[in-house]
Order: structure tokens, then sequence, then C-alpha cells
């Protein structure tokens, strides 16, 4: 990598880093760096300081916590992927992290880098938004809390100021939930990726939540599949009629080398199936 | 230590021993280029052209000449006063090509200046702020637009874009007058039961090495003298291009490949950047050094492959195949490299297949575009002609409904016809086709697979079966056949202390030859392994060499190892006849002694005797003191070794998405050195096949954009994209050399590729699919499942 020139600076704590990050205005974080280090690479971005956020312990681990499972920002997809917890407790993330580009990129990218930088193609987006997870972010002006159905906003936006950090995921414990993509083959970002989450009780579908990334600018929820799913018996008629009508009024549908708008559209629906499927096998 | 207290030391030649290369490699204590720090070394970085294709109306380079550290900045025009235009390799009428733009972009990537500066940050900074005024002009990108009508002109004075614009081969074409006779073609086709017709793509892959290309070069003011540092796969051609370039002496210029981590091919030819830094390091009588990144090696280190045919096949009912006309059209890019015109002339040759096909005419056009130049790329124009033929071989089964075993069984050569002149006039040394085939049909389990594949086409599944054979020429080659000759040299020394150490011009740069080379001569002389370095890649070095390419290296530079060995060998003879007062005919070298034949216990040492002929006292009568003894050889033809790849695929209904679920290879190489080398050989090449038919391809857009300029977007196979690859080999020698090896490096990649394709149109036949282009990327062969054809 030849990129422009820099300052490193490496936090030792959350509010250093924070401190560290309000000091410059062209100052980015570096964790994981397999979203920022390409972009530098190509000159994209040019940030004046980089501090590395990669050894602040706080900001790393899985735990359990009063019935909650929270994800350190900086925990490596590896990590996560491998984590006993999260197979045991939440399955749908570790599944997700596995399938993250390859295992270089699941040794070094982490949880929040991944959120914070919003590729419209990630993976973590659309099962944050399955789980209803929230994110715990600490910036100048302290803490604030903010839902993944609100956090991304469009590409490579997402609510989070130039001085803030997120400091982890939380989530309650799920089964009955599944991620399925579609792999393009070069980056494996998602070509279409697909989280669905269900709430099943007295043998009916009492929620529903469904995340979509690599259709659009950015990852969003699928509210006409999810009401189709609602009130419904967890069947495959169910499934089929809800994955049936999945991305449809969907607008500004990606379309580039790897997969046209047309195959896109058809690709929501095939692995909103998958995914629907997968979820109900783990009720 | 008597002799019968010396171990008996293993057999080597054939057996499988560990690369000897690897822990260095793997503990990252290989010096590459990069590696290399020379005292006052300074940095080069291009500016590059981000147009496809325009007029260099003005540089600026006035606020990069002011930045801290910059020592020179020179644009095209100030380069080439001088450096000349580069010279090629090849026959056909050429363009200028200046190792740095001057007047006109032609390509996404083309240098327009360079900078030299103390390191290579600022060196890219300054680069950066050179400010580059380009006209647009139309960028010519398709190639068969490019030559009709009135297209945009790549280079003046090239009509219609032609780089090379006619050049007919094989039945009723007179090689000496280019004369074309048309009537046997003519007949075989008006006369047959079955016409198969198909244009089909061959499309341009980007080599991508895992080392990008890389040069030091140090001008030695007080010496005259330039050392040059190199990641090239043939040190000796550098160093004559270099000397030809800068108007030197060969004698002034030191050419090293240090380590060189891979090359497939695109680092045969010697580029501007080289001939640029080798100027400069002189102007300046400073050393310089120049490291491709990545995104440079996509846009600026040549291509591979990008030819598209019109394959017209005629055949009998029975599945004889009775003629084969291909019209060829290659995508060459903007300028001719090394022996870029010449790539697509293998492709010519080796249109006859492993096949006794009674006409088979092909027609050559080469196009210049707006695109990177293209050269060799692992197989180099054979894999072309093997995907074209073994397409239409499978478009004929499915045709007649006949098993595609066995029409190739059908037309094969026969093991008794051999040497077999074909009809574009390849001399095929040596072959058994059928053992082969068999082979690879018993290991695959080929009439099983067929009804796997019929169960599950019955549950709804979109499974295909697929089988290719190749021929390839390699061992290159006569000198009649490369400009650069097709010989090797090779050197060997006994030490003092009795270890071997010997040097080749076949410059290895993955392909283990420090290993097999080794096997070779410590059996040659009865010593250990470990007892015999293989020293390569400085001509500083290893006297006289052409370089490794079209897999060479074992069937020449082997062959002349031998020779320079077996010449030391009766040296040694004639002093350990002197001192054990024997006749030096009855003397063997085995177990690191030379003794008496019949009497083990009588010998001398290896060492003891290399040490008396290095203090020979007293010299035998008519010896010179000493034991070091050099060869050069080359080969009487090439040498064609073959085989056959099968693969089974499925398809996801679904998404299209393909998924290899076999892949068995019988690949026949002649004589084996080092089975485990073999074998790593075949995986890279199969990997690298079956990448082309799957997952590669260079794509370019209407404005000649690089639209996949990263690995973001170009796929590499990895290892979750290939199942396991069953593996076996017949062994067919060669009469060529002695040792009876035609070699191996490339053979992967030949039959793969086509054999991927047709297990896929075999999965999408129930469709009506009959052709699909690579690479078969998933939304393509989903669209075909829709009836919307690719």
């Amino acid at each position: 990598m030849i990129p422009t020139e820099f300052d490193y600076k490496r936090a030792t704590s959350l509010d250093e880093a924070i401190q560290l990050l309000s000091s410059s205005s062209e100052a980015k974080l570096l964790a994981g760096g397999h979203s920022l280090i390409p972009l530098m690479k190509l000159r994209l971005s040019e940030p004046e300081t980089l501090v590395d956020i990669g050894r602040i312990p706080d900001i790393k681990g899985i735990r359990e916590r009063e019935g909650k499972i929270g994800i350190g920002a900086g925990t490596t997809h590896h990590e996560v992927e491998t984590s006993d917890l999260l197979r045991e407790k939440a399955p749908v993330v570790a599944d997700c992290a596995g399938e993250i580009g390859d295992p270089q990129v699941r040794n070094r990218g982490t949880l929040g880098g991944s959120l914070a930088h919003a590729d419209p193609a990630a993976d973590y987006p659309a099962v944050m938004l399955a789980i209803d997870a929230e994110f715990h972010i600490k910036g100048g002006n302290g803490w604030r809390t903010v839902k993944a159905s609100d956090f991304f906003q469009d590409m490579f936006t997402v609510d989070l100021a130039d001085d803030e950090i997120i400091v982890n995921a939380m989530f309650d414990p799920i089964q009955s939930a599944s991620y399925a993509k579609l792999h393009q083959r070069a980056s494996h970002y998602a070509i279409i990726g697909v989280a669905a989450a269900l709430g099943v009780e007295n043998g009916l579908i009492q929620w529903a939540r469904l995340g979509l990334t690599g259709a659009i600018g950015y990852a969003v929820r699928m509210p006409n599949v999810e009401e189709a799913l609602i009130g419904k018996q967890p069947e495959q008629d169910t499934i089929d009629a809800a994955a049936g009508i999945a991305g449809d009024g969907l607008e500004d549908i990606n379309s580039d080398l790897h997969a046209s708008a047309e195959y896109r559209r058809a690709m929501i629906k095939v692995f909103t199936r998958r995914a629907l499927e997968g979820a109900v096998a783990r009720l | 230590m008597t002799a019968a207290e010396r171990p008996i030391l293993p057999k080597l030649v054939g057996e499988r021993i560990k690369r000897r290369e690897d822990p260095r490699l793997i503990t990252g204590h290989a010096t590459y280029v990069d590696d290399l720090k020379l005292p006052g070394l300074l940095h080069l970085a291009f500016k590059r052209s981000d147009s496809a294709h325009g007029v260099i109306k003005n540089i600026d380079t006035s606020a990069a000449e002011q930045m801290p550290g910059v020592e020179l900045v020179m644009t095209g025009k100030q380069l080439a006063e001088i450096l000349g235009p580069m010279p090629i390799g090849t026959p056909f009428p050429s363009p200028d090509h200046y190792a740095i733009a001057t007047d006109r972009v032609r390509y996404v990537g083309e240098p327009v200046a360079v900078v030299v500066a103390a390191d290579r940050y600022l060196a890219r900074d300054a680069a950066d702020a050179i400010e580059v005024d380009i006209e647009e002009l139309p960028a010519v990108v398709d190639p068969e637009k490019a030559m009709q009508g009135e297209p945009a002109a790549v280079h003046e004075g090239f009509e219609n874009n032609l780089a090379v614009p006619y050049v007919p081969g094989g039945t009723g074409v007179d090689p000496a007058t280019m004369e074309v006779d048309n009537s046997a073609l003519d007949k075989a086709f008006a006369e047959a039961d079955v016409n198969i017709s198909q244009r089909m793509t061959n499309q341009r892959l980007a080599p991508n090495a895992m080392e990008p290309r890389g040069v030091v070069a140090h001008w030695e003011p007080g010496k005259e003298q330039i050392t040059i540092w190199s990641g090239t796969q043939n040190p000796h051609i550098l160093k004559t291009m270099i000397a030809a370039q800068l108007g030197v002496g060969q004698h002034q210029v030191r050419a090293i490949a240090p380590e060189v981590g891979g090359g497939f091919g695109c680092k045969i030819n010697i580029y501007g950047e080289e001939y640029t830094a080798a100027a400069i390091s002189r102007k300046l009588g400073a050393p310089v050094k120049w490291i491709e990144d990545r995104s440079e090696a996509f846009m600026a280190t040549t291509h591979g492959r990008d030819i598209l045919a019109y394959v017209d096949l005629a055949a009998k009912r029975d599945g004889t195949v009775t003629a084969l006309k291909l019209r060829l059209i290659a995508d060459v890019g903007a300028y001719n490299m090394l022996l870029t015109a010449a790539v697509p002339t293998l492709t010519m040759l080796m249109l006859n297949g492993t096949y006794d096909i009674p006409v088979v005419r092909a027609e050559l056009t080469e196009v210049f575009t707006n695109k990177t130049p293209t050269d060799a790329y692992r197989g180099a124009g054979r894999p072309e002609a093997t995907y074209f033929v073994e397409r239409a071989f499978d478009m004929l089964a499915h045709e007649l409904g006949m098993d595609p075993a066995d029409v190739r069984r059908k037309n094969f050569i026969k093991k008794d016809a051999f040497p077999y002149t074909t009809q574009m006039g390849a001399i095929y040394d040596s072959g058994d086709y059928e053992t082969a085939l068999d082979r690879a049909l018993q290991n695959a389990g080929w009439e099983q697979l067929k009804q796997e594949r019929d169960q599950a086409r019955a549950e709804g599944r979109i499974v295909g079966l697929g089988l290719a054979y190749y021929v390839e020429v390699c061992g290159l080659g006569p000198s009649a056949s490369l400009p650069t000759g097709g010989w090797e040299h090779a050197g060997v020394t006994i030490e003092r202390d009795g270890r071997i150490t010997a040097t080749t011009g076949s410059s290895p740069h993955g392909q283990g030859n420090e290993t097999t080379f080794a096997q070779m001569l410590a059996e040659q002389f009865g010593v250990a392994f470990d007892d015999v370095t293989i020293l390569h890649g400085d001509t500083g070095v290893v006297k006289q060499g052409i370089g490794t390419f079209g897999s060479r290296s074992q069937a020449v530079g082997g062959t002349v190892l031998m020779n320079a060995g077996e010449k030391v060998k009766k040296k040694m003879a004639k002093f350990a006849a002197a001192m054990l007062d024997a006749n030096e005919d009855d003397l063997v070298f085995e177990n690191g002694m030379i003794s008496v034949k019949g009497s083990p216990g009588s010998g001398k040492t290896f060492a003891e005797v290399a040490s008396f002929a290095y203090v020979p006292v007293p010299l035998p009568p008519g010896v010179e003191p000493g034991l070091s003894d050099e060869a050069f050889w080359e080969p009487e033809n090439n040498t064609y070794p073959f085989g056959c790849h099968i693969v089974m695929m499925e398809i996801d209904r679904e998404t299209g998405e393909p998924r290899l679920t076999k892949v068995v290879a019988v690949d026949d190489a002649g004589t084996i050195i080092n089975p485990m080398i073999v074998d790593g050989q075949i995986h890279g090449g199969l990997a690298q096949g079956i990448g082309q038919a799957m997952i590669e391809e260079v794509v370019y857009d209407e404005d000649g954009q690089l639209v996949t300029g990263s690995f973001m977007d170009y796929a590499i196979p990895r290892a979750d994209d290939l199942p396991w690859f069953e593996m076996d080999n017949t062994v067919t020698t060669t009469p060529v050399n002695p040792m009876g090896a035609k070699g191996v490096g490339e053979a992967g990649t030949l039959g793969s590729t086509p054999a991927v394709v047709n297990a896929a149109v075999d999965a999408l036949s129930p469709f009506g699919v009959k052709h699909v282009d690579m690479m078969l990327r998933p939304e393509k062969l989903w669209r075909l499942m829709q009836g919307g054809g690719a």
C-alpha cells in the first residue's frame, strides 16, 4: 500500500480514542483495516490521522449479560464465527461471520468496522436488522443507543458522528434465524444476502424480521415479506408466498458487472426463501 | 569410514522429494526484488493514463518537480531522447512503442511520465501531482468492429487496426507462398453428413503472479557497467535486450532474477519499466528501484488469451471428423510486446489436436485495440487451440448422440502413427492417447458418472459431465522456432570438497528445478542429494541461457545439464583411474564413492578424487587440472505431452451458480523426475484452467476503461472454489531427448478449461443449450435456464 502521508496514533482507551478522533477533522478510526486500507491504497481515502483502536480491550469480546448478548465492535469476524456462546445462543450471527470474505479478511476485519463502513453488500447489516440489534455508541457527548433499523441510512452512510465510536452491538438470544447469501466470487461480498428471524408461538408466526443486503445502496428490512408471514403457520406454503413478494416495490436495485438488476430481483426471492427455510428449520 | 560403513544412497530420479526451495519461501527468508537495498537507492513511480485513447496535449510536471525528495521527472518525450522504441521478438511489422508514451496514449495504464524520488511514497505523491491534459479519442474496444468499416485507428499506418492482417495455415496452404487452395476444404464440407458451426471466445485474463513485477537497476559510472535485478523468467534475454537498448556491450550488463514469485508467462516480456529504470540509473549514476503495485499489475502487465474463433467442423455420421476450419481473430491490445504476435500462431499450430483429421485450415487475424497488450499466459496459444477443438468435438458428440469419449477415440492419431505430421505442420513426437483416455475414464468411473448424472437429471437437478483431451507443444524448441535461440546451457563444477555446483540457464520461478536438477545430478554422480547445489538466475554466474517458458526446463535445461555432467564425470574418472591405478572405463560412481567395478571396498571417496583433481601430484598425462565443464544443447524437435481431464458439475437451478463435484486428470509428460513436483504443477495448472472457465475474466467497458481492476472484481481461484483433484499419469517417453521427458508446467490449463465448459453445456443441454462462452457467470447460466439466452 502506497497511501498519502498520515499520522498514526494508537489509543489505549475508548476515551483516548474519542479525544484523538475529535482533535483532527480528517481523522479515521483503524480497527481491522479491511474497509479503510483498500480505500487508502487507491487514495480514495486520504485521512490526516489514523487512530488505531485495535488494542483497546473494552471493545473486544462476546459476552452475555442480563439476558442480552453483546459483541464488542473490535471483535473479529473469525472470533464471531467461532464463538461457542453465539453458536449456542444466536447461531445466525456466527453463520453470517463465517460467510464474510475469506480467512484473511475474517481474521482481521471487525464487526464495528463493517457496520460503520456500511458497504452496500456487507453481510452483517442484514443480520443486525433481522435480530433487531442496537448499537451502543460513545462520542464527545457521551453514550447513545441506535437501533440497527435507524443506523443504516444510505450507501456508506450511517448514523454516526465524526467523533463517535461504535462500542458494541447488543441483541436478544435467538435460535430461529438464518442468513442466506449469494457470493460474489471475487470479493465474496453478497450479491444478495438475506437474514430472516422468526418468532413463533402457538404454531403461528408472531413476528418476523427480514434484513436484505446487496440489493440497493444500503441494508433494509423487507416489511411486505414480514407482514405476509405474521399470523401464518411456519410452513412451506407460507414461506413460498412470502418469498414470492420479496423485493417487490424496491427501487434503484444495484446493477454491475457481477449481476444485473433483473437477476438481483430474482435472487432476492430465492434467498429470502432460503433464509426463511433456514429460520424455520431452527424453530 | 570404510565402504561398508557408508550409507547406501537412495534412488533419486522418480522419487517424491520435497522441494528444497520451500523452507526459505514459506518462512520469509527468500530475497525478492523488493527486498534489495542499495546505498543511495532512488525510487521510481509512473504516472499512468486514465484514458484508453487520446492525444497528449500537455504534461505539467512543475508541481511534482518542486516536491521535496524529488530528483527527476521525465515525460515520454524526454525519455525518448535517451531510450529508443522497444524491440520485439516477432517478425511482423509493428508500430513504434516507447517505454513511456510520447504523443498518444493507447490503453488505460500506459505510462505518460516517470518520477524519481528519495522514497516510494514521495515518488507516488509526485506522480499524483503531475497534470496530464489528454484530448480524448474514441476507444477501440471490440476487435471485430475494429477491423471493419472505418474504425478509429489505434496506430497510424495499420489500416483497420490490423496488427497481423491475414495468416492462413494448414491444408491447401503453401507455407512458402501463402497461396491458398480451398478444393480439399470445400469438398470435405460439401460431402459431410454433419456440420458444426459455432462462434467461440477465449476471453482475456490477467496473469496475476503472486509477486508483481519489480526492477532494480544500478549503473556504476566508474565501471561503466549495469546490474539489473528483475522479476523475470529469463535473465539472459533481459541482459541482451538491456544492452541493445542502452547501446552498450553485453559485457557491460549483468542481469539477475532473484527469487521470482511466479510468472505464468507475463514475465517473459521485457517491459518499459525495466528499460526506463536502466536508462535513468545511467543518467543519474545512481541505483533506482521500481515495484509494481497490484493495481498496476492489472493494467500494465500483459494480459493473456483474448482470441475468438468461428469454428466449422465437418463429420460423417459415425463420428469421423473429416475437416476442421477456424477463422481466428486475436485482440492483442494496444501494442506488440516481445511475443504478442506469436502467441496466436501457436493456437494455429495445435489445431489438429490429438486427432487424425485429414483437412485442417486456420486463418488468423490479429487486431489492435485500446487495451493492455497481450502476451504469453500459461499455455500461450495452446489452451486456446485445445478449447476450440475440444468444444467442437463435444458439440459433434452431442449432435450425434455419441459418448464424448467415443468421438475422441474414433478420431485419435493411433499409437503406431508417430512421429505424426499434422496438417498444421507440427511433428508430434510420440503419443498413446487411448491408454490415457482409458485410464481417465476408469479413474473417473465414467459409466457410473453418466448414470449418476442421468439419475440427478431425473430428479430435476442440473448436472453435467465434461471430458476434454489435449496435446501441447512443449520443450521449446529448436532454434528455428525461437528468435532467442532454442537451446539451453548448463555448467557443472565439482568443488574441491567434492560438492557439486551446477548452473542452469533455465531460471525457475516456482518450477522447483533446484530440486529436480539436483536429483538428476546426484543420481548421475552417485552422491547425496544434499551435496548438489543448483545456481540460476544470474548472468554473472550462469554464462549463457535462454530461460523458463513453454514447459522447456526439464526437456531442454535438464538434458543439457546431464550433458555437462557427463563431460565432468568422464574427466573425474580419469583422475580416479590414476588414483586407483585402474582403467577409467572400469569405474563405478555410487554411494559417494568412485570404485573399480566389482570391488566397492577399493574405491576413493568423491571428496578424495575432487581434492586430487585440484592438487594433482602427479598430474595424470593428457588431463588438465580441475573439474568443471559446460554444455549447450538444443533439441531437434519440440515435445508433445498430452492428457485427458474429466469434470462433473452441478448448477444451482435457482441461481445459476456452477459447482465442480469431481475433477479427474490423467497427464502424460513423459519421464517424470519428481512426481510430487509434477503433481504440484498439474494442480496449479488445473486451478488456473478451471479459473478461466468459471471465475476469471478481464472486462473493459465501451470507453476502454478497465472494469476488473482489482481482486474485488477479478477473481482468481481459491481453495474453496475447487474440489479434490484426482490425478494420475501415464508415461510415454519422447525420443527428442535422452531422458524422455516432455514438460508439464502448462499442461493443467489445457484440458481443464474445455472440460469444465463441456460439463456446463452438458448440464444445460436439457434447456437446448449447445454452447456457452466463458466465464460461467451465474447470471449467464441462470438466463440460459430461463430460456433467455446468455
